[in-house]
């Protein structure tokens, strides 16, 4: 099986992740497309590192998996704030800086 | 003879792979798809999970076991349990709506989605990646993957890794700034509850639900003596869940899908009517226009 083959799965599964970040409007969705785009990377990075046979892509993996989880937590925590303040999880509804 | 043994293995093994990567790769790419067409956010996230796990078992096909556990245990087992805790704190029922703000969003994503496959497709494309090195089945791809790892981690990456560490600690206090809310007024305490309860002119339990009535369904009001239906013994949570309208996370689109929920208050609401021989309370008075 060569690495192509995941790359290609990986860009796949990346695009669609940004696809649903543009079209969709629930926060809590649009930040599940998020890591989608975030595990396709992570994909391409294991497939590379069995390419070039060494484990640096395997670490660069592990690290955006780290991040990814800081990253949840705090997003989470920002989307429960404004779902106190605003009662709703609409991207839509959160426009106060617009006018 | 070994050598032809061998050969055999490798193309076997090859093969199990092959179906493996075309399993996966087609159930997450659905799974993917499904992600972004379905409404309920909560199948947003049980897609999600499939393909996390899909991916978690291609790591495994491609020499990396320890990511592939820490997919499993961190990414499907914390990350996504912490969405759907939130998902059930934030509006459960709450649906994308249909209705564009902007118009010609969808297409404009749509289009700028394809963009993006047929740069990155063209990228990859021009690079010649050709077929796995014969490195890549050393030592560091199995047995010895979690070795090699921890070698990389507490050597060259002891830098990263221990800024990490500080990352972890400021996500987890601001976490618990953001989520945290003041208390302004004192807790009650027993003594003050129970002074609520009897001014409240009602020290007894509520009546439970569906008590001497038709149905002993939750969303069924106990009847009273009279016949009459006790609005109390119906939970609030229900009555609200049953309400579209009333619902905070309500977008115009999730009342134009034809809730079931309408039905159902319908139902609540024409327990009124009381009519002894119908099984279920009657379409009578505000079932109509319910159901329309």
């Amino acid at each position: 099986m060569s690495p192509g083959s995941f790359v290609a799965l990986a860009v796949i599964l990346f695009v669609i992740g940004a696809v649903g970040v543009l079209v969709r409007r629930n926060a809590m969705v649009i930040f599940m497309c998020v890591e989608l785009m975030l595990n396709a990377v992570n994909l391409a990075f294991v497939a590379f590192a069995r390419l070039h046979g060494n484990l640096n892509g395997q670490v660069i993996a592990f690290f955006v998996m780290v991040v990814a989880a800081a990253e949840v937590v705090v997003g989470l925590a920002i989307l429960l704030a404004i779902f106190r303040t605003r009662r709703s999880a609409s991207v839509d509804d959160v426009n106060l800086l617009k006018y | 003879m070994t050598h032809g043994g061998v050969l055999a293995i490798t193309d076997v093994a090859s093969t199990t792979q092959q179906i493996t990567f075309w399993l996966l790769a087609v159930v997450s790419v659905a799974s993917a798809l499904g992600m972004i067409l379905v409404r309920k956010a909560v199948y947003c996230a049980v897609l999600l999970a499939v393909v996390m796990l899909c991916l978690a078992v291609l790591y495994a096909v491609n020499g990396a076991p320890f990511l592939a556990f820490v997919q499993v245990i961190v990414y499907t087992g914390a990350v996504l349990m912490l969405f759907l805790f939130v998902l059930m704190i934030v509006g459960i029922r709450a649906k994308d709506s249909i209705i564009e703000t902007i118009r010609g969003q969808r297409v404009a994503a749509g289009l700028a989605g394809i963009g993006l496959l047929v740069l990155l497709a063209l990228t990859v494309g021009h690079a010649v990646l050709g077929v796995a090195a014969p490195a890549s089945n050393g030592p560091a791809f199995g047995a010895g993957n979690l070795n090699g790892i921890a070698r990389l981690i507490f050597t060259t990456y002891v830098f990263p890794f221990e800024v990490t560490s500080a990352l972890l600690i400021t996500a987890a206090v601001g976490a618990m700034v953001l989520a945290h809310r003041e208390r302004t007024a004192p807790k009650p305490t027993q003594r003050d509850l129970s002074r609520l309860r009897v001014a409240s002119g009602r020290p007894s339990p509520l009546p439970g639900p569906g008590t001497y009535a038709r149905h002993n369904a939750v969303d069924m009001p106990a009847l009273l003596p009279d016949g009459t239906p006790s609005e109390v013994s119906v939970s609030e949570v229900l009555t609200q869940r049953l309400e579209p309208a009333a619902e905070p996370g309500a977008e115009p689109g999730a009342e134009l899908a034809g809730e079931p929920a309408r039905g159902q208050q319908a139902t609540l609401l024409g327990a009124r009517g009381g009519d002894p021989d119908a099984g279920h309370p009657g379409p009578d008075g505000p079932a109509q226009e319910g159901d329309a």
